[in-house]
């Protein structure tokens, strides 16, 4: 896929809030499509979905502060034939409600979509009870539930608009920080495909969310010291695109995984998973290593972190520099 | 006053259910000997309340068609007592009644707790409990999105009440004023453990219910005309969800289990089989 006309670096691109695309694309759904409903948890203003209630009354459903319910309520939404969004803080949908997430939309395999906002590192300051940096190892590790980390706001709406049509639960963890568009206006997100933003040969880079647009820039400055580095955006993390994952080892010298996470359990671990059933490679994992994160903003976190276009350039030069 | 012809008509249907939930206790009670495993004495406490649900003429449903839309919905939140349950759906035709022979097989349709996906008639996967409220609220929910005048009947356990989730459930149900959902309380005052009034006192649950915005009445919950007469005048209150708090006896029908904490999940020995079908009535074939 070319997208080299669109500017990388990130401190001269308008940046978007994946939010606004999140609100605008339900919108739009329900205006066509009577069985979308949103359910929330209190969470009005910061999941953007004022316009929502304010247009569709009908189909809103605020339970308060109450998760676990609010996941049930979802299920019981499709139990009655709605495609409900059910959408709160990451950090209390998923860990507050496991046990829900786990027999009512895995296990029951109900048609809900349930949008984790603010997810990873955005809730900085507020320290690690609303950090959400386990959602995605949560998430993955049950049956038939899809887990998708949007980059921007195209592929947050594309993701939605999938998952509209997809039948079966799927957690979408939408980010509240800022990102660049990153892909072109053309572009079709497909469930367990993870395209190819940059080809190269030499090593490649794997992120999703916020970090696919500092993995791209990382690619660009690699590619000044004659590095050419493949980059997958990993937004389909469950179901993976196994194929693209092992043709990125074995084309490569070693790949980096870039997360706004946990690397254990996250897109680390999943692609480490993979590569030493099928083919073991090296890999240097970037995320955040097993600790609860300190406070801070976002992005001094990611800094904090290493979580930086400068923080994947160098261990994919680590990786470059070792024995093959 | 009801008339004498309504009386008899009333007295044949109270025989009727009587029998068909001595069927299910019996058929509950055989499953958990063929498996080694059940929860006799929960199946034997809901058996008039799912009776009278599935055979008194309260749920709207068509066995031939499972999904259909525009069913009621029942909700099987205290999910540990399938035996009931599904002797239940099998009587009522939803699958076949040699499936019930199969009760916690390997790879059985049947697990220990209800799939929906593996078994027609089943909504919702239960099991661990205070889950069957929340989705019965969204169902409800979904009946009013879509114009549509299905009711949403869910079936918890007392010592159920105990999880959280059935209380967030409440609060939206009061909000949004459902009473097109109907919460029944199997309310056998046992638990696995002991007395739920050994573990925790809830001798003020009506007032739990209607201080929850749910208008609330109790029944006898082996009395079958008195759960008919309940379940056929829904809502109990316009605007309200309603909640039936059905009292039970544990183990109801079978001397040896009544009322007993270790029937909570006993399993009856071939003798005990033949016990019980003496006392529910049922002819077997030796």
């Amino acid at each position: 896929m070319s997208s080299t006309a669109i500017a990388h670096s990130r401190s001269t691109a308008r940046l978007f809030d994946c939010r606004e695309a999140y609100s605008s694309t339900l919108e739009s759904m329900a205006e066509v499509d009577p069985r979308v409903c949103a359910v929330v948890n209190d969470s009005v203003s910061s999941t953007k979905l004022k316009n929502f209630a304010k247009r569709f009354p009908e189909r809103f459903v605020n339970v308060g502060i109450a998760e676990q319910n609010m996941i049930g309520v979802g299920a019981g939404l499709a139990n009655g034939g709605m495609i409900p969004f059910v959408c709160g803080a990451s950090c209390f949908l998923t860990a507050r409600a496991m046990e829900q997430l786990k027999v009512d939309l895995g296990y029951s395999n109900s048609n809900v979509k349930i949008c984790g906002m603010s997810s990873g590192m955005a809730y900085g300051q507020l320290g690690p009870t609303h950090h959400s940096i386990e959602d995605v190892a949560w998430t993955r590790i049950i049956p038939n539930l899809g887990v998708i980390v949007p980059a921007d706001p195209l592929e947050t709406s594309q993701a939605m608009r999938y998952a509209l049509q997809h039948q079966g639960p799927m957690f979408l963890r939408i980010s509240r920080m800022p990102v660049c568009a990153v892909h072109p206006q053309d572009y079709q997100f497909a469930l367990g495909k993870a395209p190819v933003l940059r080809s190269g040969n030499d090593i490649a880079l794997l992120a999703n969310g916020v970090m696919l647009s500092r993995a791209l820039e990382a690619a660009d400055r690699l590619r000044e010291v004659g590095v050419h580095a493949r980059v997958l955006n990993m937004s389909s993390i469950k179901p993976m695109d196994t194929g693209a994952v092992l043709d990125a080892a074995r084309a490569t010298r070693g790949i980096v995984t870039a997360e706004e996470g946990l690397t254990s359990g996250g897109l680390g671990g999943a692609v480490a998973e993979l590569l030493a059933l099928h083919h073991p490679a090296r890999m240097r994992m970037l995320g955040v290593p097993g600790v609860f994160a300190p406070t801070g903003s976002a992005e001094f976190l990611l800094e904090h972190f290493g979580l930086t276009a400068t923080g994947i350039y160098d261990a994919a030069l680590e990786l470059m520099a070792e024995e093959k | 006053m009801e008339s004498l012809s309504q009386s008899i008509d009333g007295a044949n249907k109270a025989e009727d259910l009587r029998l068909k939930a001595n069927r299910i206790r019996f058929s509950a009670m055989t499953m958990t000997h063929h498996s080694g495993l059940g929860h006799t004495g929960g199946d034997l406490s809901s058996a008039d309340i799912l009776a009278t649900l599935y055979f008194g003429q309260v749920l709207r449903l068509d066995p031939s068609q499972p999904d259909w839309p525009q069913r009621d919905r029942f909700i099987m939140s205290k999910g540990h007592c399938s035996g009931a349950f599904y002797s239940t759906l099998a009587f009522r035709g939803f699958f076949p009644e040699e499936m019930l022979g199969t009760f916690m097989d390997p790879l059985s349709k049947l697990n220990g707790h209800p799939d929906r996906n593996k078994l027609p008639g089943v909504e919702a996967n239960t099991g661990p409990l205070g889950h069957g409220l929340p989705i019965g609220v969204g169902a409800a929910l979904a009946a009013r999105m879509r114009g549509e005048d299905w009711r949403v009947f869910v079936l918890v356990g007392d010592g159920e009440l105990q999880e959280g989730s059935n209380w967030e459930a409440a609060m939206a149900a009061q909000h949004y004023g459902l009473d097109n959902l109907v919460v029944i309380v199997d309310r056998n005052r046992i638990q696995q453990g002991d007395f739920t009034e050994n573990i925790s006192r809830m001798d003020a649950l009506p007032d739990r219910w209607k201080a929850f915005g749910f208008a609330t009445v109790e029944v006898d919950g082996h009395d079958h005309m008195a759960l008919s007469n309940r379940l056929h005048a829904l809502p109990i209150e316009r605007g309200k969800p309603s909640c039936i708090i059905a009292h039970t006896i544990k183990g109801k029908g079978v001397s040896f289990a009544e009322n007993k904490p270790a029937w909570h999940h006993g399993v009856p020995t071939a003798e005990q089989l033949r016990a019980a079908a003496a006392e529910l009535g049922i002819e077997v074939s030796s």
